[in-house]
């Protein structure tokens, strides 16, 4: 295997740093999502299940452009609210998070939905009538109860995040050493003569993180059945 | 407890509209599957909202749409068990039965864990998941934590019929002795005739979504005879029994019933009244092991047969017969009567 440079190291790296964060800042969203579309009924209900699944069918270079709009230095966000506190988030590796978060939203909340789905109605009017009001409710029977949603839209979300792509190359570019994830690395490699060696090693590196994420949702999943 | 009820509820194509004031410790909700029962206390417990209406426990408002009152569930004190117990399953037994009693404010706990752990016989569950646990520990947990919450009322949704008539019969004293022994008001929610018996005093009779009649559990058993092909059955509590030729002998007024299988210090055994049968004078012998000297103290319609009830001492018995069997004995108020029951006609419950 030949060895890798230090942008390479750079890009395994941020590829997990990215996937890592926009994981951890999707999750407390995700369960709001989440708890909202499963136990709140309000007009717009089925606009907003649209509006979060959508990146789920987009391509996600279209995500990627109309994130590009959004946080441009003439998009909305980007004009009224980046620019005056200083924040210059395109072509910057938090770019790549937000792409990433974006993208795999749907994912995450579709499996926490589904764990809160299971939760039988008749707990939660239990914990209520035992004065339990809706935020202690929400901590300590339908947290822990969906717990297992929790864990495989963190690790769905994880390892879409690993692999992600197009939305992320139009909002952060492909900056070996800034911007580079493994997928973009390879991208290059595969582009340039005499690349595909390396884009091969960076592929296994790939594969591997993929088993050792999974090797370990299997695990915690194992632990969660056992202490059920 | 009273409990004043005049509130709507519209739920796709069920409508409840229910008026209603009851007062008493044990009062029972009584109906067909369907006709509401679950909705009501779903609306008294605050899990549902009415549409118009008030609800006031003890005089205090919990609801009044004229007034925008609406206490939440988790203010409104009532603790609930349901059909299934419904325990949470990532708790253990004793985090289970600490969950309303740690949300209960200081100054309102006045039944202890200690307290309920003896009266529910669960000290050795507190330790275990609830995973662990059978199917009557699991309703007995279920009992101990809406208790454990000091509720002002509790209400029992069907509690019973998600269990089997062994397991029920277990649980009854359990549900009883925790209400008694912490004097807890409670509405008991039931589509079984006994059940309700068993556990009310005073009965909410519903149908569809309104208020059929308030009346004692008795009152509500005698009405529904003859409107079905359920006959009446007479639920009798016997003590003190002994063995007699092979069977139990059980005191009953001033005589004794004898009953065939197991004697127990305490029974409660039901007897179909159609099994009763009446003679206008001694019989001098009969296969039936029971002949009791009884006096008629009343006579009611029961759809087309009447109901004879029979003073023997101090207890009594109801005999169902036809209107014609009651001119052919010349049956009256106060008219003396023998009644022969077979020792295998008495089912013991539990």
């Amino acid at each position: 295997m030949p060895a890798f440079s230090p942008s390479d190291y750079q890009a395994i790296f941020l590829s997990v740093k990215v996937a890592v964060i926009a994981t951890l800042l999707s999750l407390p969203f995700g369960f709001a999502v989440a708890y909202v579309m499963t136990y709140k009924r309000f007009r717009g209900r089925i606009a907003m299940d649209v509006l979060v699944n959508l990146p789920l069918t987009l391509p996600p270079v279209v995500v990627g452009y109309l994130l590009l709009l959004l946080l441009g230095q003439n998009g909305p966000v980007g004009k009224w609210v980046l620019q005056p506190l200083g924040i210059k988030l395109i072509f910057t590796w938090k770019a790549a998070v937000i792409a990433t978060a974006v993208v795999g939203f749907p994912l995450m909340v579709r499996s926490i939905r589904t764990g809160m789905e299971a939760i039988d109605e008749k707990l939660i009017q239990a914990s209520r009538t035992l004065g339990a009001g809706w935020l202690d409710t929400i901590v300590t029977v339908i947290a822990p109860l969906s717990v297992r949603g929790i864990m495989a839209g963190s690790i769905l979300m994880f390892a879409r995040g690993l692999g992600e792509f197009g939305a992320t190359i139009i909002v952060a570019g492909n900056i070996p050493g800034v911007t580079q994830t493994i997928p973009l690395a390879i991208y290059e490699y595969v582009s340039s003569p005499k690349g595909d060696v390396i884009a091969m090693s960076l592929c296994l590196v790939s594969i591997t993180l993929s088993v050792i994420v999974l090797i370990f949702h299997e695990w915690l999943s194992r632990r969660v059945v056992r202490v059920d | 407890m009273e409990l004043t009820f005049a509130a709507q509820k519209q739920l796709d194509k069920f409508f409840l509209d229910m008026d209603f004031t009851v007062e008493g410790e044990r009062i029972g909700i009584f109906g067909p599957s369907g006709c509401g029962k679950s909705t009501l206390v779903g609306l008294i417990a605050g899990l549902h909202r009415p549409d118009s209406g008030h609800i006031l426990i003890n005089g205090q408002p919990v609801f009044d749409s004229g007034k925008k009152v609406n206490v939440p569930a988790e203010h409104r004190h009532i603790g609930m068990v349901f059909q299934r117990p419904h325990l949470f399953p990532h708790l253990s037994v004793k985090a289970n039965l600490l969950y309303g009693y740690k949300r209960c404010e200081r100054d309102q706990r006045k039944i202890t864990l200690k307290n309920l752990v003896d009266v529910l016989q669960i000290g050795d569950l507190l330790n275990r998941g609830v995973n662990n646990l059978s199917g009557g520990e699991k309703q007995r947990v279920a009992i101990g934590r809406a208790v454990l919450s000091n509720p002002r009322m509790l209400i029992m949704d069907e509690p019973l019929s998600a269990l089997d008539d062994s397991l029920k019969f277990q649980i009854i004293p359990f549900l009883k002795k925790s209400c008694e022994a912490f004097a807890i008001p409670y509405l008991f929610i039931s589509h079984s005739l006994t059940e309700m018996r068993i556990m009310a005093e005073r009965v909410l009779n519903m149908t569809d979504g309104r208020v059929a009649g308030l009346m004692t559990a008795e009152e509500l058993a005698r009405s529904l005879m003859g409107k079905g092909p359920a006959p009446y059955i007479n639920l009798l509590k016997l003590k003190r029994a002994r063995r007699l030729d092979g069977m139990s002998a059980y005191n009953f007024g001033d005589t004794q019933l004898l009953i065939s299988g197991d004697s127990r210090e305490e029974a409660l055994v039901e007897l179909p009244s159609t099994d009763i049968i009446l003679f206008k004078r001694h019989p001098e012998a009969t296969s039936a092991r029971n002949l009791l000297h009884c006096r008629v103290s009343e006579i009611f319609e029961a759809g087309t047969r009447v109901g004879i009830e029979l003073a023997c001492g101090k207890d009594k018995l109801v005999a169902v017969i036809v209107k014609e069997s009651v001119q052919d004995l010349q049956i009256g108020k106060g008219v003396e009567i023998f009644a022969a029951i077979k020792a295998t006609a008495f089912r013991p419950l539990g």
